[in-house]
């Protein structure tokens, strides 16, 4: 039943996600995707849009993909799904494990999972820049290269890295969204 | 008697303002957390924000919702945290819900497809910058950069040749290593009290077999300064 089977990924993606909304893409990446539930295009879309709207990343992630797959039932299913780990382990630390990150025990199971959460985005954001740039999801697909996505790419990588020196500040994302998203009407619809 | 329903309320249009208003997540919300209420309400102090602000980053959840329910706990007890919650996602989760049925007749208009296919690259943009962002803030030590490099490539390659493995996975084993660690630097602080008996590193090697990539860290861990130190604090306490 889809109901359940949203409610119970998006239990596990809550429960074991660390690091915020980025910690959690890789997750919900690798869920949605080997469960067949969208393809790396849609999930990239919906990734967009979430970071284009206000709000918890991971909570429109939820919403999104719930929908997507299941209607409001479904939408509110992952919603909560996602929030209860973190809203239950919170109270317990807040009520009564009051000392939980002085115990060393947990700051040794952190000090290992906080290079993996890291390590996780980037190389997230790198197989996705494989099939977004060379149209391989992995070796047995068939290659296409995207000159016009590598050309968007360099732009926004310039406009980061200007706004970094000359204006002591990254660019927002929405700034870089917008941006890119004119790139692509005019490069993939007038060129 | 202790929370009067004024309170309630005020924590609940707050974290509703901050849910409609903070754009990129958790990490942007947290000075707006700090502006509201640490300088306007004043209802936490400075180091207990900062507790707050450890906690939420060292559990698993969205940061914003770990942030929210330990606020509202403080402040106004479990129905505090409970309105929290619910209202820093009431406003992504209406708005998301509402794009979310329009999204496909949307995206079907040929130029929108175009865009999306453009907003694609910057999504590959901003999750590489908040990756290297996360990397840049951790640990430099041997074990840390151990990890990182070994999941990375564990990753890409297992991705390129098709190979499912869950991101769980990695966090799990990555977390029961640490714990290894850690357990094998106590083990060995302690031996090293003890006597200096050369038997202490037999013990390490028993103690840390439950996962077979330990080996690394195996190693490592008995050549870091930072034993020692790891060792003295636990018996402080």
């Amino acid at each position: 039943m889809i109901y359940l089977r949203l409610f119970l990924l998006f239990l596990e993606i809550g429960a074991v996600s660390f690091g915020g909304g980025y910690g959690m893409l890789s997750v919900i990446r690798d869920e949605v995707l080997s469960r067949g539930m969208l393809t790396e295009e849609q999930l990239m879309n919906f990734i967009a849009v979430a970071e284009s709207t206000p709000g918890p990343i991971a909570i429109n992630m939820a919403t999104f993909i719930g929908s997507s797959q299941g209607g409001f039932l479904g939408a509110f299913l992952a919603t909560l799904g996602v929030i209860l780990p973190a809203f239950t382990i919170i109270l317990l630390v807040a009520a009564i494990l009051k000392n939980l990150l002085k115990y060393r025990g947990v700051q040794g199971f952190l000090s290992g999972v906080r290079p993996a959460v890291a390590a996780l985005i980037l190389a997230t954001a790198v197989t996705m820049g494989i099939r977004t740039f060379f149209g391989l999801g992995n070796v047995y697909g068939e290659f296409s290269f995207n000159p016009k996505g590598l050309i968007i790419l360099t732009i926004l990588i310039l406009v980061g890295l200007g706004s970094k020196y000359l204006l002591k500040k990254k660019p927002s994302p929405i700034v870089l969204i917008l941006l890119s998203a004119g790139l692509g009407m005019l490069l993939y619809g007038v060129f | 008697m202790k929370k009067p329903l004024p309170k309630l309320l005020s924590l609940f249009l707050s974290f509703l303002k901050i849910g409609a208003f903070t754009f990129g997540g958790g990490y942007a919300m947290i000075a707006l957390l700090e502006n509201e209420f640490v300088a306007r309400k004043k209802w936490l102090g400075r180091e207990e924000f900062l507790d707050v602000l450890a906690v939420s980053e060292s559990t698993p959840g969205p940061i914003a919702v770990n942030a929210a329910t330990y606020i509202g706990y403080k402040v106004a007890g479990v129905l505090g945290s409970v309105l929290s919650t619910l209202a820093v996602c009431l406003p992504a989760f209406t708005i998301i819900f509402v794009i979310s049925l329009f999204f496909d007749r949307f995206l079907a208009l040929t130029y929108v497809g175009y865009a999306f296919r453009g907003v694609q690259v910057a999504v590959v943009y901003l999750i590489a910058s908040a990756g290297i962002k996360v990397l840049k803030g951790l640990k430099r030590d041997f074990f840390t950069i151990l990890l990182a490099v070994l999941v990375f490539a564990a990753f890409v390659t297992l991705s390129l040749f098709a190979v499912s493995f869950s991101s769980v996975f990695y966090i799990l084993i990555c977390g029961v290593l640490g714990l290894a660690l850690y357990f094998v630097r106590t083990l060995k602080a302690r031996g090293d009290r003890k006597s200096d008996e050369p038997s202490a590193p037999a013990e390490n090697a028993s103690s840390e077999e439950p996962t077979a990539t330990s080996d690394p860290a195996d190693a490592e861990s008995g050549s870091t300064p930072g034993d020692a130190r790891k060792g003295e604090r636990r018996e402080e306490e």
